[in-house]
């Protein structure tokens, strides 16, 4: 099996549910008990009303690319087989926006509010990213 | 005490750098932040005919001690001492923090001194080794022109604005730059050559990022009533303002429009008047959308209509409102709004030369980034 050399996130206490939440193939985010709002990125309260009880939401994992990039400029080394590479900022159904990338679809299909479904891609043993495709491509 | 009792009571009495074109050309092992912002420091200090012992307050930015840099100077005790951390939201906020506490009398004069050696340690503004954001590096994302990608993509689509729109400006701001002798950049650009540049991170190409270059700032601060004694006619702040931004993100959905709005409506209301009395802007332009971005959040045009509003001259030297008149951080020197800042003062003076516009009294500076900042000046 090859090495996966790409940048992996680094976890800590706070944000590690997420992390092992995404392993087991669900994506899940902070929702606050009091006020029920769900936040991104993680943290220890919630960011409307300060409340420290929350549990960890599943979310539905589609949403619609509020944007889309593609990178020609090499500034992440293990990135040069990828270059031109896209990357999107997906505004999820439940509202926090997650950054990701696009696949099973080429660069110069990707479009503005194209509506979007989560892929979980296990890049290492312990390592699983979300990454989106068109919403309703059968899976490959 | 109200808001308006702040206006014309300080005043810019001294601007220095040093050379960014020179610079650009030549390495020296001997120049970092410090070298470079006590030449800078010297330079404003001769520009103001002050001596150094009339500096009683000191802000560094980009450079990392304030210790270092007050040993260096010789200012052993000064009244006010602090470092902002080296981003370019912070150059307003300097003049913001310096303008208020020469007019409480926490300090009499103010130095804010910047000192900037990305080129010569290789910055690269995006995939800093060994750094990990969590939410964004594991996916190859990297760099705030990225972010600004993202929010130009969008902008496109939400307005029908397009990449002719940041080549008009782009081609505004070489020209101007053209006519600057400390400019990095001199070299006219047409829309061909704009278009035909490289993408770096698409829908941005090489002509819409800011150049990475070394050289330093000063900019020094004091009472109304202190600069009346100063070598050079005063440039009073008759407004500033500024709003954080605060996302997630770098790219921000609302373009920063909320807190340019407060920005907008705050600074205005200081000085006393409105967009159509601004004679020349500084814009910040780390990445050339952003100036699109702040033209329709300061209420220069509607919401989208950026693109339209810059064509036909309107922002050349005799248009209604040049715009970024040193040739900007795209093609003068990437002094991260400090340089901006020089540049009005100079407009203000009548000191730019070729470059002058004609009968400048009042100059807006704007930033939108993260903390968003505007300083609006007159001679």
């Amino acid at each position: 099996m090859l090495t996966y050399t790409k940048p992996l996130p680094v976890y800590n206490a706070i944000d590690a549910p997420y992390w092992q939440a995404l392993f087991q193939h669900e994506l899940r985010m902070q929702k606050c008990s009091a006020c029920d709002k769900i936040w991104f990125p993680p943290g220890s309260v919630c960011p409307k009303c300060l409340c420290e009880k929350y549990h960890w939401e599943k979310l539905k994992g589609t949403g619609k690319i509020w944007s889309w990039v593609v990178f020609h400029k090499l500034y992440i080394p293990s990135y040069s087989d990828d270059i031109p590479y896209n990357v999107a900022a997906v505004k999820l159904d439940e509202g926090p926006m997650l950054t990701s990338n696009i696949v099973q679809c080429s660069n110069d299909t990707i479009k503005c509010d194209m509506p979007v479904e989560i892929v979980f891609d296990d890049v290492t043993k312990e390592i699983t990213l979300p990454v989106f495709r068109p919403s309703g491509k059968r899976s490959i | 005490m109200k808001l308006e009792d702040l206006k014309d009571k300080t005043a810019i009495v001294g601007v220095g750098n040093t050379p960014f074109s020179a610079l650009y050309k030549t390495r020296n092992p001997m120049r970092n932040s410090y070298t470079l912002g006590l030449e800078a420091f010297k330079n404003a200090l001769d520009d103001s005919g002050l001596n150094k012992d009339d500096i009683d307050g000191i802000i560094v930015s980009r450079i990392p001690s304030y210790t270092d840099m007050c040993v260096m100077t010789g200012i052993d005790n000064p009244r006010l001492t602090n470092v902002l951390e080296g981003s370019g939201r912070m150059s307003g906020i300097a003049i913001q923090y310096a303008a208020m506490a020469v007019y409480t009398g926490m300090a009499n004069v103010v130095a804010c001194i910047y000192g900037n050696d990305g080129q010569s340690v290789g910055a690269s503004y995006g995939g800093e080794f060994g750094f990990i954001d969590n939410y964004n590096t594991p996916f190859g994302m990297t760099s705030p022109g990225a972010s600004v990608a993202l929010m130009w993509q969008r902008h496109m689509h939400e307005y029908g604005t397009t990449s002719e729109d940041l080549g008009t400006l782009a081609i505004s701001q070489r020209e101007f730059a053209s006519k600057n002798p400390n400019a990095v950049m001199h070299a006219p650009i047409s829309m061909e050559q704009y278009l035909n540049s490289r993408y770096i991170c698409s829908p941005l190409r090489l002509f819409d990022y800011c150049l990475i270059n070394d050289g330093g700032v000063c900019i020094i601060v004091t009472t109304a009533e202190r600069a009346k004694d100063c070598k050079k006619p005063p440039v009073y702040i008759m407004g500033t303002a500024q709003a954080g931004s605060h996302n997630p993100y770098y790219h921000v959905e609302d373009y920063n429009w909320k807190a340019m709005q407060i920005v907008a409506d705050q600074v205005y209301q200081m000085a006393g008047v409105g967009t159509c009395d601004i004679d020349c802007a500084q814009i910040y332009d780390n990445f050339l959308p952003v100036v699109m971005f702040s033209l329709e959040g300061y209420g220069f045009c509607p919401k989208g209509e950026s693109g339209q509003w810059i064509r036909n001259g309107r922002i050349g030297q005799d248009g209604d409102l040049p715009i970024n008149t040193s040739g900007g951080h795209c093609s003068e020197s990437y002094m991260q709004g400090w340089g901006l800042h020089v540049e009005a003062v100079r407009q203000l003076r009548g000191e730019c030369g070729e470059r002058q516009i004609k009968d400048a009294e009042i100059i807006q500076y704007i930033c939108s980034s993260p903390v968003c900042s505007s300083h609006i000046l007159r001679r």
